[in-house]
């Protein structure tokens, strides 16, 4: 269906649309660019009855079909569900940003990033090629590179871009490995047709390899421990993006990854411990340090990777109920979070501040807004009747079910749930509640768009809680080939009185419980950060400071920028070399039967060379010296003249010539020092000099013993005339068989001249120095 | 350098040189010979003009800045690698032959537009970068 191959290239196509508008225009119609989420939007709850169904969408067009890249897309449940996030949560982020950057001169250039990230996103969840899969994969990691640093005249902002970007960029890369490793094992890129070869992800000699690449690119994505720490700094980035990728969409990317190859990797048991524990670890180590964040963003980032770490844990469980869990929270959080971080844009945007110690009584001023927070608190707390409550209750039911050790895991959720009702509630509740401290001033209403847009998301999770047969039906059925063959759990709001309702009730009052007790302030947060020293992001930056210092060393010892030190280095090196290996392996190779007489015309050059050589190492004058290296240079073209190679000797001659009037060029203009070094660096040189050559000769004359392969002789020889019309079989090499070469070359030269010629001839004024 | 034996002979071997280096381009694919070695040949021509005579004059020679001959040769060059592309449909950097031999100057391919396409860009760069040192130092 080629509407579906449209789709996906829309946002490619509207991102040029906007930048052929232009800046100016852009600021009056900037609510039209909503128009493009909300359609595809649109578009994919159009398809969701078919989708739902079991009929597959899919659309495949030939791309690089040598390297087996094609544009294969393919719309199963998985996908849908989460085009209609990337859609959905995506309208409303667009229409809220018209809002909340209105009048930003860079407005224009933010919904560019946007659109091309959104197209970027679906294009990810919707790729059944796995190399396609990996170029949106790293769209998404650039425009959210963009997007953070948005504020790019902040030092901060520009960090924290860089450094998500190398977390993100580094998962791209093992991802690639991924890619090509499995490709290259099942024999075919569509992930789909990777299913019919199970050994391969089961236990084959490579799986270990796989699974390592697979989780690398997952867990960076995903910001799980210990690639986290991208993600509170990604924070940087106005509220809307953190919204949109660093909390509903691009994070999930990895959990949608994850999702994506479970049902190759079952059976395979490792794969699922190692997510277990990654998850459980990152879950509780997030979920602790929301305790100790006085800005709402950074709590909402802690719990962010609170939320993936549970997500990640509930696939590690791997049973159909915690799959089921995991694609439901991962709605669940999607639209609390989402609410949560646009209530957080808004305060922020009418209050100016985000700081929790500083807000407080917000709700006469904000009331819709305090009651988009509250409800959006109360689903992130999972409280009843929202869908965080049923989310919370499948959590507990797959613990409480999974194989191995299920009082660990559920008293890991129960703790983790316990901060997570904490979080929620400290950032949608507490900075309306109590009262106003005099520093705030007087709050603005805000435009109806700033509030309502939370409001929306937070009425879907309360909607969603009511009607949970919704949820089921659109997307825990039949969600991926792991589930077909199990009965997937009902979802509800009342299960009666259980353990799972216990537990429930044990997190909800435990969290409110910490929430009136526990008051952030930046005295725990300074506490806190004295052992920042340890976290894996002091860690990472410590040794990217160290390869940034070990190569500015090496650049300063090797790159000094004297010609005579490069010069020095490569002779050494290469002295070392030959060195090296004649004493490894000290064979001489002359043997005299085998010289022949010397002609008497060689001796006489020889000679000359020789004399010249003397001459230009001793002479006092800096003109004679490259008249002595000019003779050299003849002499060098009457050797290749007897030894039959008169297009080097030709070619040499020139040259020479050349070099020898650009030097005096140069040197005539120079002082007269007499003493052109000192003893001793001239010893030093001569040391280098001498055996550089001597070791070069014994190496020259063990080539000359081997058998030369004459293939490529043979060839150049055989088909110079026949295939390209010449008998000089060197001007056809270099005109024909490796005409691009010279052409390169060519190019090369011009590049030089056009240099040398801008060195010297630029004369800026002084305003422009 | 002022010198009347110089300035004679450099001003009598300059066409002669010319000459030498097209001759040398030409007979290039058969014999010794080729663009490099051509444009070369050509560009020491017009350096020991340049000796002779002063820089002026050899500017007033050329009438043209050298570094004009670089695009001139590179798209010359660029041209002939297209051409099977374009004419035949072949593939980059195919020869493309005339069928007849032309007097003198024997086969004609795309091969030697290539390399007059060398020996333009050759005779552009050593005089550009020459010149403009000479007249900088």
């Amino acid at each position: 269906m080629t509407l579906f191959l449209y789709v996906i290239l829309a946002p490619f196509l509207f991102a040029i649309l906007l930048f052929g508008i232009g800046q100016q225009n852009f600021k009056r119609i900037t609510l039209l660019a909503s128009i493009l989420p909300i359609a595809l939007f649109g578009y994919f709850l159009s398809l969701t009855p078919t989708v739902i169904n079991g009929d597959v969408l899919t659309s495949f067009t030939e791309w690089v079909p040598s390297l087996g890249i094609n544009l294969d897309f393919r719309l199963d449940n998985l996908a849908l569900l989460f085009s209609l996030l990337i859609t959905g949560v995506g309208s409303i982020v667009f229409l809220y940003t018209s809002q909340y950057l209105k009048g930003h001169p860079k407005l224009l250039r933010f919904y560019i990033f946007l659109t091309v990230f959104m197209g970027a996103m679906i294009g990810l969840v919707t790729s059944n090629n796995i190399l396609t899969l990996f170029i949106f994969w790293e769209l998404t990691s650039i425009s959210s590179f963009f997007l953070i640093s948005f504020n790019n005249t902040e030092a901060s902002s520009r960090k924290s871009a860089i450094i998500a970007l190398t977390i993100t960029g580094l998962g791209g890369l093992a991802l690639l490995a991924f890619a090509v490793l499995a490709g290259e094992l099942t024999g075919t890129y569509s992930i789909a047709e990777m299913l019919q070869s199970p050994e391969v992800f089961a236990n084959n000699a490579y799986t270990s390899y796989l699974i390592l690449f697979l989780f690398l690119a997952a867990f960076t994505k995903s910001a799980q421990f210990p690639f986290h720490f991208w993600l509170p700094g990604a924070m940087k980035a106005p509220t809307p993006v953190s919204t949109y990728l660093h909390s509903a969409t691009m994070v999930k990317a990895g959990i949608y990854l994850l999702l994506r190859f479970t049902p190759h990797f079952n059976g395979n048991e490792s794969f699922f411990i190692i997510l277990l524990f990654v998850g459980g670890f990152t879950m509780l180590y997030a979920a602790i340090n929301t305790l100790f964040k006085t800005d709402l963003k950074g709590i909402l980032a802690y719990s962010t990777i609170g939320a993936l770490g549970i997500i990640v844990f509930l696939i590690g469980i791997g049973t159909a109920a915690s799959i089921t869990a995991a694609i439901v929270f991962i709605v669940v959080h999607a639209l609390y979070k989402a609410s949560l971080f646009l209530v957080t844009g808004t305060i922020d945007h009418q209050a100016g501040t985000r700081d929790i110690t500083k807000l407080g009584g917000l709700r006469k001023a904000l009331l819709p807004l305090a009651i988009a927070g509250f409800i959006a608190a109360l689903s992130s707390g999972g409280f009843p009747p929202t869908i965080g409550f049923i989310g919370k209750d499948l959590i507990y039911e797959s613990t409480l079910n999974a194989s191995i050790n299920p009082t660990l895991l559920t008293t890991i959720a129960v703790i983790t749930n316990i901060f997570m009702v904490f979080a929620g509630l400290i950032v949608g509740v507490k900075p309306f509640s109590g009262s106003k401290p005099e520093s705030l001033g007087a709050i603005k209403k805000p435009h109806f768009i700033l509030w309502l847009m939370p409001m929306l998301l937070a009425a879907l999770s309360l909607i969603f809680g009511l009607f949970p047969q919704w949820v089921e039906v659109l997307f825990t059925h039949q969600i991926t080939p792991l589930l077909t063959s199990v009965e997937s759990p009902h979802l509800a709001i009342w299960h009666g009185f259980n353990l799972i309702l216990l537990l429930s009730a044990i997190t909800i009052i435990s969290g409110i419980i910490i929430y009136f007790f526990w008051k952030p302030n930046h005295r725990k947060e300074q506490q806190i950060k004295r052992i920042e020293y340890l976290s894996p992001r002091s860690i990472s930056l410590q040794f990217a400071q160290l390869f940034h210092n070990t190569s500015y060393f090496l650049t300063r010892v090797f790159q000094n920028g004297y010609l005579r030190r490069y010069i020095m280095i490569i002779l050494v090196l290469l002295t070392l070399v030959f060195g090296i290996h004649i004493f490894i392996n000290p064979r001489i190779f002359l043997s005299l039967k085998d010289i022949k007489a010397l002609n008497w015309n060689e001796v006489v050059i020889l000679f000359m060379m020789l004399i010249s050589i003397l001459f230009t190492v001793f002479t006092k004058s800096r003109l004679t010296a490259i008249a002595g290296m000019g003779v050299l240079g003849y002499t060098m073209c009457f050797i290749f003249v007897f030894y039959g190679a008169p297009d080097l000797a030709m070619t040499q001659f020139s040259i020479d010539t050349l070099t020898v009037i650009l030097f005096v060029l140069v040197v005539y203009r120079l002082p007269k020092y007499l003493k052109l070094s000192n003893p001793t660096n001239r010893i030093r040189d001569g040391i280098i000099a001498t055996s550089f050559g001597t070791f070069l000769a014994f190496t020259i004359i063990e080539i000359m013993n081997e058998t030369p392969v004459k293939s490529t002789t043979a060839f150049y020889a055989e088909n110079a005339y026949l295939l390209a019309k010449g008998k000089n079989v060197v001007n056809v090499i270099l005109v024909d068989f490796r005409g691009f070469d010279t052409m390169i070359e060519v190019s090369v030269l011009s590049i030089a001249a056009i240099g040398v010629f801008a060195l010297l001839k630029l004369h800026l004024k002084k305003h422009e120095k | 350098m002022k010198s009347v034996i110089l300035n004679t002979v450099s001003k009598t071997l300059l066409p002669l040189l010319i000459l030498f280096s097209v001759f040398v381009l030409l007979r290039g694919h058969y014999l010794p010979g080729g663009g490099f070695i051509g444009g070369l040949i050509a560009a020491v021509a017009f350096i020991l003009h340049a000796f002779a005579n002063g820089l002026t004059e050899t500017r007033k020679l050329l009438r043209i800045h050298p570094g004009f001959l670089i695009p001139v040769g590179l798209l010359l060059a660029v041209i002939s690698a297209l051409a099977p592309i374009l004419v035949t449909g072949e593939p980059l950097m195919t020869g493309l032959w005339h069928d007849k031999d032309i007097a003198i100057l024997g086969k004609i391919g795309s091969a030697l537009f290539f390399d007059t396409g060398v020996y333009l860009v050759v005779i552009g760069v050593c005089l550009t970068i020459i010149f403009t040192i000479s007249e900088s130092v």
